[in-house]
């Protein structure tokens, strides 16, 4: 909302602040001012001059060479305008003076361009007549202005005085920040009476008086409402002997200020009462109106109609339409039709002002893809009571500016209005919701302001109905809060029962888990929760995977982010195929991120939202390096028991003999894998990615943060190598496996020293060695219970095929 | 005997000197040394042997003259043998100098997110303060993201153009401030909790726009929780976060959820309030929203608004990432190229 303050200043006449300080104040008390600008921001030294002779310069076809009586005397100017002639009264800048632009109307330069005293193909020029677009401004806001040419002012102007100021320029437009609680503050008078309590002056808003011509409107109109859901109001008035005219100057200004152009006198007062008032009304030409009836219905659906703006809209069922005897007219608080609109040879005009429901007009208007000021206003939802204020201030200004003569009366189709809000006056309650002590007195004071009425004999407070705000103790705690001041509030903290600050469990291993790999070298990344379908083919997953029914965004901003992830992949491998094209050596990343995996189509319950870790990386390292990884961390959260890399992961985007699903204790915590050489073709990665993907839900069940202290071993250990001969497809799990199966409780550990595949070693086979360690708690190991165990494992090993290497 | 004590004595206190040196063979001559005079066979070892021949009562003076020369020749022989030790480590040490600005040898730690280390601020600020860091779903119904929270049926911000929509009452949640609802449906008071987590909302992505972001929502229930403690606490906060002399300003806004309601600004930690490029020179940035919880709000969530009252805050996670760390396009945070991710 862009205001100019002398607009607000007339209703708050003995308002004066600076520009600063009325910003600070009006933000302060909870009107926002997002900006203001000067209008005459870099404007010096320009004076309405007359040109009192022109004479052609002798050596420039395009110059002439002006003699213009500026007031206090009379100065020679050279210009190249085309469009002035003897007599024009001009804006002049003088010798040293400044404006805002060039005559082009390009953007305009930070400190402006100053204009000095100079020659002109040898003539003497001592200043320049200015272009609306010098000046700063554009013929959208000064029509009158010539397109390409010197601004000329009307002949009643005084030669020598302050253009700027003749121009409306010498004000300041604030534009705010009204928030959707105040409708009222959507409207010039809503921000006076908040400038008026801000600075404690008073508020003189407008005396609306109509002088009527004695003739009975309803003889002119009648009003049906058929849908009083979307309408809860419908307020009709009518004039007559219309004459379309330019409206006065300060309307202009003030509307231009508003960022509004001027266009005649009926329009002007239109939009002139729809920013005063924040209540927008529509003119509609009356000799236009079959059957001197307004009906106010839903549109049918499918239907066409044609808009003033000359476009063709479709229309449904829950478009609100403004029809006349035999048709359609206008979309209700969106827009009139061609079919209805005024003209400049209009005679009669019938005005509305009417309440339509906010949110039907913000949908219809949404669906229509045609936002307007009034569609705008009506969504916010508006007082009913302030279309009659409306109608009736248009009504007076037609008069008042000689627009034509006002029938007598108003039609008025209107639903029971709202009683006013009553709310319990309860000062101390107040006081202890704001931490304050703030004298019953001062509160009054300020709902005086507000218009909030006392009544004393109840305890009860009374809103204003434009205050539709105001509903509980609470709202009421928030006015005296806003002009006693928010910044008089004490700071205080809040006593009562200490509480114990705390990470929820689910958080503390999350952030153990990012301390781990951190320490192992990656990066932690963020990736969107959304993603693209496609995801799935690039990641090689076969079309009936479960994987497939992912969540999906019934209104997303694209395909690319329209399902909810069911595999924390893609963002991974995508962020590792940004580095890798932007050539980063050595990359290894981390994401913590929930995956969201449904319980059934369409959703029912909320999804399963789990988090994963995934881990992915290119360059140094490889498999057993990431794999170490997964096992630092598993240690790090407590758990201890060991994990079991099952080879049959059965995942179709990693290698098919470079995965493994993480099991342990039966469970699944997880897989690590090499990345299948065709998903990093299909996201351009041409090196080998590593992965591992954990699910934490599981991590957070089996870990613990208890520790408990399991001696230091007191008696020697015993080790035993063996090196052996391995069928190619036995395992090392299963080696390590049968060993601690056999070894007994003497085993401590075993450990591989040496894995050795060719020359020596005859095809199909693998040379391994382990290192064996026994040690009992209690004694000394005697070569016997050594020697025992050993058996017992070479046994084993012998039944999975393995020899020991002669 | 004396004499030949003395002869002895002089002749050995010459070898040690001429011992002189540095390193091994130095020592080993030492060692030599101590074995010609004082070992087994040595030569002060066979006076003492000689002793027997002695007069019964000279024997002991004579002992006495043996053992001090043996001592005198001992504490010699330390003297030296400890001088070219000293000489030799001196030696080592000089040789073994490195040049210590070579580059070092690390194996690279990973670095946290942006995002996450804004986050671990905040938490660090409100645990200390007694508050329990809690989380809530990202994919919720409309009541714990809309209707509990006072926000009307028809509100704006349920519109297509704001909320992802999923099918019937399901959606991407717009904002952490349902899981003041999940704590308070708990029914466990008082509460002080804050909720960190991810959000949606239907923006195009540019330099200050995400479809997806991170917020911290901020709750306090108890018995006479008032607009100054909420000063108070978002204060406190503010120096924590920005540091000791950063200042706030608390102004008027409107959220559904609370009432009183505001916006608070902290004076510009770039240019300490005076007004430059980063705060577009007014001094303050904005940085969060607050109020006190809205009576309906406690209502709907079975507590009785006239015993217990509370306040509310969110913070925009990724606006405090930008702004401290002064990074300029938010698309960085989600692109997670090593080299921005290094940076933190």
């Amino acid at each position: 909302m862009n205001t100019a303050l002398s607009w607000i200043k007339a209703y708050v006449p003995e308002l004066e602040a600076a520009d600063q300080e009325y910003c600070d104040a009006m933000t302060l008390s909870g009107t926002k001012v997002e900006n203001y600008e000067r209008l005459d921001k870099n404007l010096e030294k320009i004076v309405v001059g007359q040109i009192d002779k022109i004479e052609r310069h002798p050596d420039a076809d395009k110059l002439i060479v002006c003699q213009v009586n500026i007031g206090s005397g009379t100065i020679q100017i050279v210009t190249g305008a085309p469009n002035v002639k003897e007599g024009d009264r001009v804006p002049v800048v003088l010798d040293g003076g400044k404006v805002a632009g060039g005559h082009d109307g390009g953007p305009l330069p930070e400190e402006g361009i100053r204009i000095k005293a100079g020659k002109l193909r040898g003539i003497e020029s001592n200043g320049m007549m200015c272009s609306i677009e010098e000046l700063g401004s554009d013929r959208n806001m000064y029509p009158e202005a010539p397109e390409n040419g010197i601004y000329i002012f009307p002949d009643t102007v005084p030669v020598g005085a302050d253009a700027v100021e003749i121009l409306g320029m010498r004000d300041t437009v604030f534009e705010y920040e009204i928030t959707s609680n105040r409708v009222d503050c959507y409207s010039v008078l809503g921000i006076a009476r908040e400038a008026a309590a801000t600075f404690r002056k008073p508020f003189v808003p407008p005396v609306v008086e109509v002088k009527e011509n004695g003739e009975d409107v309803n003889d002119y109109i009648s009003v049906e409402v058929k849908d009083p859901d979307l309408c809860s109001r419908y307020c009709a008035r009518v004039c007559t002997n219309i004459k379309i005219a330019p409206s006065p100057e300060w309307m202009q200004r003030r509307l231009r200020a508003s960022g509004i152009r001027p266009i005649n006198n009926l329009v002007d007062i239109t939009n002139y009462v729809m920013e005063e008032y924040g209540q927008p009304m529509h003119a509609f030409d009356l000799d236009t109106i079959a059957g001197k009836k307004i009906i106010v219905r839903r549109a049918k659906d499918g239907e066409e109609f044609q808009t003033l703006d000359e476009q063709m809209r479709k229309l449904d069922h829950d478009i609100l339409m403004i029809c006349d005897g035999e048709k359609e007219i206008g979309i209700a608080g969106i827009m009139g039709g061609e079919n209805s609109k005024i003209t400049d040879n209009v005679k009669t005009v019938l005005f509305e002002a009417a309440t339509f429901n906010g949110p039907n007009i913000r949908k219809s208007a949404k669906r229509l893809g045609l936002r307007t000021d009034a569609s705008g206003k009506f969504e916010k939802g508006l007082d009913p009571h302030n279309a009659q204020a409306a109608i009736d201030r248009a009504c007076q200004l037609i008069w008042e500016l000689g627009c034509g003569d006002v029938v007598g009366g108003m039609v008025d189709v209107c639903e029971p209005m709202k009683e006013k809000a009553r709310i319990p006056f309860r000062p101390e309650r107040i006081n202890e919701l704001l931490g304050t002590a703030i004298s019953k007195e001062e509160m009054l004071s300020i709902f005086e302001m507000l218009e909030i009425e006392y009544d004393e004999e109840k305890g009860e407070l009374i809103a204003p109905t434009y205050r539709q705000d105001l509903e509980c103790v609470a709202d009421i705690a928030e006015e005296v809060a806003r002009f006693f001041g928010y910044d008089r509030i004490p700071t205080t903290l809040p006593t009562g029962e200490a509480t114990a600050g705390r990470l929820s469990y689910k958080l503390r291993i999350e952030q153990k888990a990012r301390d781990i790999v951190e320490y192992c070298g990656f990066s932690q990344g963020m990736n969107y929760s959304f993603e693209s379908p496609k995801v799935f083919d690039r990641l090689l997953i076969p079309e009936d995977s479960p994987l497939r029914s992912a969540i999906v965004i019934a209104n997303p901003l694209g395909e690319d982010f329209s399902i909810m992830r069911t595999i924390s992949l893609n963002g991974m491998l995508t962020s590792l195929a940004t580095n890798y094209n932007r050539r980063n050596k050595d990359v290894r990343l981390y994401e913590l991120g929930n995956i969201y995996l449904p319980y059934q189509f369409p959703l029912t319950q909320l999804p399963d939202e789990r988090m994963q870790l995934t881990l992915g990386m290119y360059g140094k390292g490889d498999f057993y390096m990431m794999k170490g990884v997964v096992e630092e961390l598993f240690v790090a959260v407590g758990m201890k028991k060991k994990a079991v890399y099952n080879p049959a992961a059965g995942k179709p985007f990693l290698h098919p003999g470079r995965q493994a699903l993480i099991e342990y204790e039966g469970g699944v915590a997880g897989y690590l894998g090499e990345v299948h050489p065709l998903v990093c073709e299909n996201y351009d990665i041409g090196t080998r990615v590593y992965v591992a993907v954990i699910d934490m839900p599981f991590v957070v069940e089996k870990a613990t943060f208890d520790r408990k202290y399991e001696g230091i071993a007191k008696y020697p250990a015993v080790s035993r190598d063996i090196s052996m001969v391995v069928p190619k497809d036995v395992l090392a799990g299963q080696i390590e496996a049968m060993i601690e199966q056999r070894g007994g409780k003497i085993l401590e550990s075993c450990q591989l020293f040496d894995i050795y595949e060719g020359e020596q070693i005859g095809e199909g086979f693998k040379s391994v060695a382990y290192s064996i360690t026994f040690r009992a708690k209690d004694r000394t190991l005697e070569e016997s219970d050594v020697t025992a165990a050993m058996k017992k494992i070479l046994n084993g090993l012998e039944s999975l095929g393995i020899e020991l290497r002669k | 005997m004396k004499e030949k004590l003395e002869q002895i004595k002089a002749e050995a206190l010459k070898q040690i000197e001429a011992a002189g040196g540095t390193g091994a063979q130095a020592l080993e001559l030492l060692n030599e040394i101590r074995v010609s005079y004082l070992g087994k066979k040595g030569e002060l070892t066979a006076l003492l042997k000689g002793l027997k021949n002695v007069a019964s009562e000279e024997r002991p003076m004579v002992g006495q003259m043996v053992n001090e020369v043996r001592g005198e020749i001992e504490e010699v022989l330390a003297g030296a043998t400890e001088k070219i030790k000293a000489a030799a480590l001196e030696e080592r040490m000089k040789a073994e100098a490195i040049d210590v600005t070579l580059p070092a040898k690390k194996g690279y730690m990973g670095h946290r997110h942006a995002n996450t280390i804004a986050l671990e601020e905040v938490e660090r600020i409100f645990i200390g303060m007694g508050y329990e860091v809690v989380e809530g779903p990202e994919i919720e119904t409309d009541y714990y993201n809309f209707e509990a929270l006072n926000i009307p049926a028809d509100h704006p911000a349920k519109d297509e153009q704001d909320t992802f929509f999923i099918n019937g009452d399901f959606l991407l949640r717009t904002q952490t401030s349902g899981t003041q609802v999940h704590e308070m449906e708990k029914g466990k008071l008082p509460i002080r909790m804050i909720a960190p987590g991810r959000v949606f909302r239907s923006d195009e992505v540019d330099a200050t726009h995400s479809p997806s972001f991170h917020q911290v929502e901020g709750l306090v229930i108890d018995r006479h929780i008032t607009f100054a403690d909420l000063k108070g606490t978002l204060a406190e906060f503010a120096r924590e976060l920005f540091g000791e002399e950063t200042r706030v300003k608390f102004r008027p806004h409107h959220f559904n959820f609370t009432e009183p309601s505001a916006e608070m600004d902290v004076s510009c930690f770039k240019c300490g309030g005076k007004g430059c490029r980063f705060c577009k020179g007014s001094g303050w940035i904005e940085i969060l929203g607050c109020g006190m919880v809205h009576p309906n709000v406690l209502t709907m969530s079975g507590i009785n608004p006239e015993e217990y009252t509370g306040f509310a805050f969110g913070v925009g996670l990724e606006r405090i990432a930008l702004l401290k760390y002064e990074i300029d396009d938010m698309r960085l945070l989600y692109e997670n190229d090593i080299r921005f991710l290094r940076q933190f």
